[in-house]
């Protein structure tokens, strides 16, 4: 996976931190959305997977820009790939921590697993951890128009079926 | 909800055992206090007395690579072998060592260091003499002063002109403790 692109002068001379630091700086937000995204059982192979390709990439990387969006980028198609491969009926019920969750999200989010996966993605990136679309674009593989699509449908669906 | 210890260490053992470590880490106790005990896919790279982590791994970061994770297994191999010097059972450490981002010069020196046999002692000179610039005993002490893997590089083992100590980066007592033990007056564990 291509690490993120933009650069400037400043954070070309800082350089990637070390991945220690990279890690521990991320590692238990992504393990939540991993969680939330997957259930818990899916989400501990996926964990190991989202870190191990970024320390697959992380040697190209020349600036310490965008790394937490660039965690979840990974994550997100970690996350998706694994859907993919698992059978619906295999999926657990997501945990929603309600804590770090927008109260708009928090009321919605446990009807969230039922959405199109990359709606799913979308939604939980945006209002679960605050992502902006270019970031969120830049996870589903798609344009930042596509990410805010997803999101907003994804919204509405939840909100169609919390009113149902 | 946080990341299960057990899934946090698989990854760090993944990691090092798929080699997509430019350095993995670990913290040790020892009886010359807390270590940082680094190694490469080439050899230990260092080993250092009173760590801070952070600056450290910068450092790390710098001299080898951005990939550095603290990382157990890697340097079990190094925490055995320090735990059995620090017993009095070995006198000589069987493990490479990863000298690649030093200057030429201090490689030669630090070289020539690891020849100065357990419980014997040399001088600045006398290595400045063997890397072929007798008048760079000054030299060669810096190259000792910033010696990254001591205790294996054994630069507790040179000594001023007149036997006298002078100096050690990790502090005189170590030095002083360290040379103690290797000529059976001390104890260390």
């Amino acid at each position: 996976m291509a690490p993120p692109r933009e650069t400037t002068a400043r954070a070309e001379a800082l350089g990637a931190p070390p991945f220690e630091r990279f890690y521990a700086t991320h590692k238990e937000e992504v393990y939540r959305y991993l969680v939330r995204m997957l259930g818990r059982q899916l989400a501990e192979d996926a964990f190991q997977e989202t870190f191990l390709r970024a320390l697959r990439a992380y040697g190209d990387l020349r600036h310490a820009r965008h790394l937490r969006a660039w965690a979840f980028t990974i994550a997100t198609r970690v996350a998706l790939d694994e859907r993919r491969r698992a059978r619906p009926e295999s999926l657990e019920a997501p945990e929603i921590p309600v804590a770090d969750s927008r109260p708009a999200y928090a009321e919605l989010a446990h009807l969230a697993d039922e959405l199109p996966r990359t709606e799913r993605a979308a939604v939980v990136l945006r209002y679960g951890y605050d992502l902006d679309y270019a970031d969120i674009a830049e996870a589903l593989g798609s344009s930042e128009d596509a990410a805010r699509q997803a999101a907003s449908s994804g919204v509405r669906r939840l909100r169609a079926k919390g009113a149902a | 909800m946080t990341v299960p210890a057990s899934l946090d260490e698989r990854f760090r053992d993944r990691a090092a055992a798929d080699g997509l470590l430019d350095v993995a880490y670990d913290l040790t106790d020892s009886p010359v206090g807390p270590l940082l005990l680094a190694a490469t896919e080439r050899g230990v790279c260092r080993i250092s007395f009173e760590p801070e982590p952070e600056r450290e791994l910068d450092a790390l970061a710098r001299w080898f690579g951005a990939r550095v994770l603290r990382s157990p297994k890697p340097v079990d191999p190094l925490r055995r072998e320090l735990d059995a010097y620090f017993e009095g059972t070995r006198r000589e450490f069987d493990l490479a060592v990863d000298l690649t981002p030093l200057p030429a010069f201090q490689r030669s020196v630090l070289e020539e260091l690891a020849r100065v046999r357990y419980g014997e002692t040399a001088t600045y000179g006398g290595l400045a003499t063997r890397v072929g610039n007798p008048r760079a005993a000054r030299a060669v002490g810096g190259a000792l002063n910033r010696n990254p893997i001591p205790i294996v590089l054994p630069c507790h083992r040179v000594v001023g002109a007149s036997g006298s100590l002078v100096g050690y980066a990790g502090g005189l007592e170590r030095k002083r403790a360290l040379l103690e033990l290797e000529r059976g007056e001390l104890r260390l564990a």
